[in-house]
C-alpha cells in the first residue's frame, strides 16, 4: 500500500530542518549537565541542548526499545529561569493546568536539603496531649487526600522593562497534584489542644526555616503532603514531606518539614516579621497577609512572540487562593471594553484555570489584557488600585496587578510595564 | 475440604470475639455490606479518634530540635553576652557578607536606625521583635556554617547588632531575662493583615 505523498514528504523535509537548525544552536553540546555561574558567582545546571540525531524518515529505522524512565522530547527545551535566590515555572511553554514537577517554581532559604526517607521523621509537640514521631511509612499509613491546587509565593511580581516573559513577569507559581496526609487527622491522633490558636511548621534545610499557622487552617484544610504529580515530591518542593496549605503564600508551605510545635500564640519569625511582611498606607507594615489574592495573566500572545494577523486564541492562567475563579475576563482595547472567556474544566477550588478567547487581530497596534473574578467577587486590580489601596510606598509581596501586553503592528508583543514608585 | 478444616480452624481458635469482628469506616451507615459469613461486620460512620499510628516523641529528640524562641522569650537558653563582645565574633564570622559593622556588603544591611536615611528594611527600622534576632541568627547563621554558634555568641551577636541599630547602649547584658524587653521601633507600625477577599481592595 501506498502512503500518501504529502505525509512523507512532511516528515522528511520537516525533521531534517528541525536536525540543522538544532545542530547549529548546539554549540556547547555534551551529554554531562553544564553548571553556569550567575551573578554572584553561584554554579547551577544550565539547560543546553543535546544533539539530536533525526533520521531522514521515522518509517523506514525502528526506534528504541521502551525504556526504564521516560524522556522529554529533545526538540522540546523547556527549563526554569533562574537568579540566585528562586527559579521561575515557564508558564507561556506550558499547556493545562498542572506544572510538570521538574518545571516546578523553586525558592529556598538554604538551598535543597538531601533528606534519607528511611530515617526521617516529623514531631508534633507542644500544646498536645501526646508528643508524637511519625516516620515517613507512619505518615503514609495514615488515610491519605490528594487534591490538585496552586502554589505561589507572595513574592510573584516582576515589572520593568518590555522585554519580559510570563516566566519572568509572574513564574513563581505553579500547580501540582499533591498526595498526603490531612494535618487535621495527625492534630487528631497527637490530641491537639482546642486551646491551641498556632502552630510553628519548621523545615530541615540549613535556614530551619519556619513560620508560624493558624490553627484554623491546621484543621481545616492543611497537608503533610509526600506525593506530587503521581511520584513522591521532588527534593525541590520538600521531599520527603512538606506542609501544603492551599491557597496561602508560598513561604508558609515549609518544606522537608521536621517539626510542628502547637501553641497558644504565634512565634514572629524572621520570615514572618522581616520578611513576607509588607508596606501599606500611613507607614504601616501588613504582617501575616496569607491569602493569594485573584488574579491572572495572559500566557499567549507574549513576549516573545511574534503574531499573526487573522485569528488569535488568547490564552492564559487565572488563580485564587480564596477559592474557585468565577470568572476571567479580557480586553483587546487596553481596557476600555471587557469580555468574558472561556474556562477551561475543570474549574477547581484554590487551583490554576485556564482560560481561552477567540480574537481576530486586525494589525493594529493594541494592548491586550485579562482579569480574574473569584467566587468572593474579588476581581484582580490594576496597578493602580493596588497603589490607591496601599501607597506608593507599598511592598513587593501580594501583587497581583492586570497585565497588559501591547501588540505591534509588525506582530511584536511587548509586556506593558508600569511605574508606581 | 482443607478450606472448610482451615475455615473452622481459625474460627475456633479465635476464642475472642472480637477478632472475629470486621470493623470497616463508612460515611455513609445505610451503605450495605455483603456479607455472608460468620464474621459479624460493624461499621464505623466517625473516623476513629486515633489511628495508633506513629510513636511517644521521647523528650531527648523533642529537646534536640525544639530551638525556636518565641516573641515573649519562652525558649530562650541559658548564656548571656554584650556588644563588645559581638563586636570581635561579627568581625570574624559575620563581616564578610554584612558588611564591617553591618552596613551590608554581598549580603543584607542590618544595620539603619529608625529615623535614619538608610533605604533597606533593617533591625533597627524593620525588625519588629528582638527574640526573632536571637532565633534567627541561632538557627541559621552564619552562612557558610549554619547553627554554628554557642549560645553565648549568640546572645553577643544580638547584642551588638541591637547596638548599631541605637536600640540599646554598648554596656548592656542582653540573656533570657532582659532580651524579651526590649522593645524594637518598628513594633508599633506592625498591623494584622485584613484583606477579607470581596469587592474591596485592601
Amino acid at each position: 500500500m501506498e502512503r500518501p505523498k504529502e505525509e512523507k514528504e512532511y516528515s522528511f523535509n520537516d525533521s531534517k530542518k528541525i536536525n540543522r537548525r538544532l545542530l547549529l544552536g548546539s554549540v556547547a553540546a555534551s551529554a554531562v549537565i553544564a553548571l553556569v555561574k550567575t551573578t554572584t558567582g553561584q554554579l547551577v545546571p544550565a539547560a543546553v541542548p543535546k544533539p539530536v540525531s533525526v533520521p531522514a524518515d521515522p518509517t523506514k529505522l525502528q526506534g528504541p526499545p521502551p525504556g526504564t524512565l521516560g524522556t522529554r522530547s529533545p526538540f522540546e527545551q523547556l527549563a526554569k529561569k533562574t537568579s540566585d535566590t528562586s527559579s521561575r515555572t515557564p508558564l507561556q511553554s506550558l499547556y493545562g493546568i498542572i506544572t510538570p514537577s521538574d518545571l516546578h517554581f523553586e525558592r529556598h532559604h538554604g538551598g535543597v536539603p538531601v533528606i534519607d526517607p528511611t530515617t526521617y521523621k516529623l514531631v508534633i509537640h507542644g500544646m498536645v496531649k501526646k508528643p508524637m514521631t511519625f516516620t515517613l511509612n507512619d505518615l503514609k499509613r495514615f488515610p491519605s487526600v490528594s487534591r490538585i491546587a496552586f502554589l505561589e509565593c507572595s513574592g510573584n511580581f516582576r515589572s520593568g522593562k518590555q522585554e519580559m516573559t510570563p516566566q519572568e513577569i509572574c513564574g513563581l507559581t505553579s500547580q501540582s497534584e499533591w498526595t498526603g496526609v490531612m494535618l487535621s487527622t495527625l492534630f487528631r491522633e497527637v490530641g491537639a489542644s482546642p486551646k491551641a490558636t498556632w502552630f510553628l511548621a519548621e523545615g530541615s534545610d540549613a535556614s530551619v526555616m519556619t513560620r508560624s499557622i493558624p490553627m484554623g487552617k491546621g484543621w481545616n484544610d492543611a497537608m503533610i503532603a509526600y506525593g506530587q504529580n503521581g511520584e513522591a515530591l521532588r527534593p525541590q518542593q520538600g521531599y520527603p514531606a512538606r506542609l501544603f496549605l492551599p491557597g496561602w503564600e508560598g513561604n508558609t508551605n515549609v518544606k522537608w518539614i521536621r517539626r510542628i510545635e502547637v501553641s497558644d500564640q504565634p512565634f514572629m519569625t524572621r520570615e514572618e516579621t522581616s520578611k513576607y511582611t509588607e508596606n501599606i498606607k500611613d507607614g504601616k507594615i501588613r504582617q501575616f497577609s496569607f491569602d493569594m489574592d485573584a488574579r491572572s495573566i495572559i500566557t499567549f500572545p507574549a513576549y516573545p512572540v511574534q503574531l499573526d494577523k487573522g485569528w488569535v486564541e488568547i490564552k492564559g492562567l487565572a488563580w485564587s487562593g480564596r477559592g474557585k475563579i468565577l470568572k476571567v475576563e479580557v480586553s483587546v482595547d487596553a481596557g476600555k471594553k471587557w469580555y468574558p472567556t472561556t474556562l477551561q474544566e475543570p474549574v477547581l477550588d484554590k487551583a490554576h484555570t485556564r482560560f481561552r478567547f477567540l480574537w481576530k487581530w486586525n494589525g493594529h497596534e493594541t494592548e491586550i489584557m485579562s482579569r480574574a473574578i473569584d467566587e468572593t467577587g474579588y476581581r484582580q486590580p490594576t496597578l493602580q488600585q493596588l497603589t490607591d489601596a496601599r501607597g506608593a510606598d507599598m511592598g513587593g509581596y501580594h501583587l497581583n496587578p492586570i497585565t497588559a501586553w501591547i501588540i505591534k503592528r509588525d506582530g511584536s508583543v511587548l509586556f506593558k510595564p508600569e511605574k508606581w514608585k | 475440604m482443607l478450606l472448610l478444616f482451615l475455615a473452622a480452624l481459625s474460627i475456633t481458635s479465635c476464642k475472642d470475639k472480637q477478632e472475629d469482628e470486621v470493623i470497616v469506616y463508612n460515611k455513609n451507615p445505610e451503605a450495605q455490606l455483603n456479607t455472608d459469613s460468620a464474621t459479624q461486620t460493624k461499621i464505623i460512620t466517625e473516623m476513629p479518634a486515633t489511628f495508633g499510628i506513629g510513636r511517644k516523641a521521647t523528650n531527648a529528640e523533642i529537646k534536640a530540635w525544639d530551638i525556636d524562641v518565641r516573641a515573649d522569650g519562652k525558649g530562650l537558653p541559658y548564656g548571656s553576652g554584650n556588644a563588645t563582645e559581638g563586636k570581635v565574633i561579627f568581625t570574624q564570622k559575620c563581616a564578610a557578607c554584612h558588611g564591617k559593622e553591618g552596613e551590608g556588603g554581598a549580603y543584607a544591611r542590618l544595620v539603619g536606625a529608625m529615623g535614619d536615611t538608610v533605604k533597606a528594611k533593617t533591625i533597627g527600622n524593620y525588625w519588629p521583635w528582638s527574640t526573632t534576632l536571637f532565633d534567627y541568627i541561632r538557627r541559621t547563621m552564619p552562612y557558610n556554617m549554619p547553627g554554628s554558634l554557642k549560645d553565648d555568641e549568640v546572645y553577643s551577636l544580638t547584642a551588638y547588632l541591637l547596638y548599631r541599630n541605637k536600640i540599646i547602649d554598648s554596656t548592656k547584658n542582653i540573656d533570657a531575662k532582659s532580651l524579651p524587653k526590649v522593645v524594637m521601633p518598628a513594633r508599633q507600625y506592625y498591623v494584622d493583615d485584613d484583606r477579607r477577599g470581596g469587592p474591596e481592595v485592601r
